[in-house]
Parts: structure tokens; C-alpha cells; sequence
């Protein structure tokens, strides 16, 4: 398909921040993305010329925020509400090779609902990570830099080299990626094995360095991973944010054509147009 | 009908700034034999089911599945 026919459905709920920019990104690189709150998806308290079918959709996204207010835990209730209600139209857009993609909350709503790491199964009942509190017990706001570490296996990252470092600013305070303490080492070599990692964060000279350029004291430096399939992706920066050029921390001195985060979404696109 | 208590606690060696914080605050106000605070969360739930060991099943997948992050969390479910 074209990429102009590319439906995205970019998912909000109250609290969700991010989605502006996100559907901005998807449309300046030619594709037709919705900003669709939850309801519009269930049928709830929605005229019937607003309700939305998920399987409409060749792309879904779960932008960035605190939605729910982050009770709970960061993206617990978004979570459930999708679990309860939509589990199977969910299964079924992952298991066609459709792809979802989580920034910031996203991420954390995605390692919740059970689909990332999504080791074993499209969704486990439970979850089996963890983002939880930064190392620095705080919000941490600044920019980052990552280093693509995925051999080819995530379809959002198929646009940049391996080792190719990006910048994309991170803004959380629970991002610090955790397996069970008692299976760390086993669950993260088959993470590596798997190529499900994707992105690390680095220092300047591309070095695996601690905090600040790490900023959440993430397991194995993480910042983001892929289910083993490769078409569920999470991470905690925002790409959306360095989109463009001038979006880039040292845009006054560089000024690149175009942000290092376009990588993610021409990437997505051009793997939903070859396949479907 | 019973009324359960179900606490939350995070994980030995998991990072807790809420009760970190907690202990600077009450250093801060003179609390000086204060030498350690955990946060954890106390959820009352009202559960229509007599039988207390079938409650207890039902409030351990509520803590599964919503509640608590198995990775992160312990709890604790008591009932009145």
C-alpha cells in the first residue's frame, strides 16, 4: 500500500501528552494518522459516527504522558482498561504483523499490558518486566543519546545502522528497566539472543557511561526494546521530539535537515507499505 | 461480605524515593532515631464472597493483575 493510506491510530486517554506531536511526525512523513481517544475504540459514550475499529488501522501508537494520573503505577490503569476490553482485538492487530509502538508511558503501558518483552507469548497475563523508579529517585528532563543496538529485528529501527547513535530527550521518573531479580542474567540473554534490545543508552564518545547518560540507571543500560517478533517496539525517549532539525539540542550549532527521530517513524512506514 | 486489606510493598533492593524522601523529611524535623522508611500502599476492598479462602484466590489475581507489578512487588492480604 501507499504510504498516504497508511492509517496510524495514535491512542489517548485523559492524561496523554505527546499526541500532537506524534500524529505531526506521522503526517509530515506522508501518512494519515488519528488521534483516537480509548472510547472511540470501545464504543463507550461515543456517537456511532465517531467509533473506531482497531483492525481499521495499520499502525497503533501509545503516545507519551501520566495517563490515569499514573495511580497505580505508570500506565497500570491505562493497562487494564486495554486488557479488559480490547485483549483480543489487540492479540489479533500483533499477530497479523501489525505494528505498535509505545514512547514513554507508551512504553510503560506496553510492558504492563504483557506484550513487551513479549518473550514467549504475543501477551503474557502478567507482567514480566518492570519500569520502575529512576535510580535518582526524581524526574529526570534532559536529552539523551542512544546507540541502535538491534541487528535488524525491530521494523521501527530498519533506517538506521547498528551502532548509529540518535538523540531524543527523555522525560520520566520511573524508566529503569528491571527483569525479576532471580532470572535477570537468563531473561536478558535471550533478550540479546532474541535481538529483542534496540536501543542503549550512551555517553558522548558512544561509551555505555552511568548517570546522567543514563538516566534512569536502566538494566544493561536499556532504552528501549522489541517484542520477538519485532513489531512491538517501546522506549522511554521520545522520538516525536527530535523530529525535526531544529528539534535537536545543538541545533544551533549543527543545524541538521532533519531531527535523528524521523529514522523511527520513516522506518515503521516503510515497513507497513512493502507488507501490506 | 467481607472487607480485605491488601498492602503493597516494593521489593528488597528495589529503589523507593517516596520512602527516601519520607526519612530526609522526618530527619529534617528533628525525627533524628528515625534510620529507616518503605513506602508501601494499602488497598480496602469490599469483596461480595463469603467463603475466605475463595476471597483470598480472588484478591491474589487482583493483585496480579492490577494491583502490584510481580516483578517489583510483594503483598500482603489480611481481612477484617
Amino acid at each position: 500500500m501507499k504510504v498516504e493510506e497508511v492509517k496510524v491510530c495514535i491512542l489517548i486517554i485523559e492524561g496523554t501528552n505527546c499526541e500532537e506531536e506524534t500524529s505531526q511526525a506521522f503526517r509530515r512523513s506522508g501518512a494519515s494518522p488519528e488521534i483516537v481517544h480509548l472510547k472511540q475504540l470501545l464504543g463507550q459514550d461515543t456517537r456511532p459516527e465517531e467509533t473506531r475499529k482497531l483492525g481499521d488501522y495499520q499502525i497503533l501508537v501509545i503516545p507519551g504522558g501520566f495517563s490515569s494520573g499514573d495511580y497505580v503505577r505508570a500506565g497500570a490503569i491505562l493497562a487494564a482498561r486495554i486488557k479488559s476490553r480490547m485483549e483480543g482485538a489487540l492479540v489479533e492487530f500483533i499477530e497479523e504483523g501489525k505494528p505498535v509502538l509505545g514512547i514513554c508511558n507508551g512504553f510503560q503501558i506496553l510492558v504492563e499490558l504483557g506484550v513487551l518483552p513479549g518473550i514467549q507469548s504475543t501477551m503474557s497475563r502478567y507482567p514480566t518486566a518492570s519500569l520502575g523508579w529512576n535510580d535518582s529517585g526524581r524526574f529526570e528532563c534532559r536529552p539523551t543519546l542512544l546507540e541502535n543496538w538491534n541487528k535488524g529485528k525491530c521494523i521501527f529501527t530498519s533506517m538506521l545502522e547498528r551502532g548509529q547513535i540518535i538523540q531524543a530527550p527523555t522525560a520520566h521518573a520511573e524508566g529503569k528497566f528491571m527483569l525479576p531479580k532471580h532470572r535477570e542474567k537468563e531473561l536478558l540473554d535471550t533478550l540479546k539472543d532474541n535481538d529483542q534490545i534496540v536501543f542503549r543508552y550512551v555517553d558522548a564518545e558512544g561509551q555505555i557511561a552511568g548517570y546522567p547518560w543514563n538516566p534512569n540507571g536502566s538494566l544493561f543500560s536499556i532504552a528501549g526494546i522489541c517484542n520477538s517478533e519485532g513489531n512491538v517496539f517501546g522506549m522511554m525517549p521520545h522520538p516525536e521530539r527530535t523530529y525535526f532539525g531544529f528539534q535537536q539540542a545543538d541545533w544551533t550549532r549543527n543545524v541538521p535537515d532533519n531531527g535523528d527521530g524521523k529514522a523511527v517513524f520513516e522506518s515503521v512506514l516503510d515497513y507497513v507499505a512493502k507488507k501490506f | 461480605m467481607v472487607k480485605a486489606f491488601v498492602e503493597i510493598h516494593l521489593k528488597k533492593g528495589v529503589a523507593d524515593p517516596e520512602g527516601s524522601n519520607t526519612l530526609k523529611a522526618l530527619k529534617l524535623l528533628g525525627f533524628e532515631n528515625a534510620t529507616d522508611v518503605k513506602s508501601a500502599k494499602l488497598f480496602e476492598i469490599d469483596l461480595e464472597e463469603e467463603d475466605k479462602a475463595k476471597a483470598k484466590g480472588i484478591l491474589e489475581e487482583m493483585c496480579n493483575r492490577l494491583l502490584a507489578n510481580p516483578v517489583i512487588h510483594d503483598y500482603q492480604i489480611r481481612f477484617e
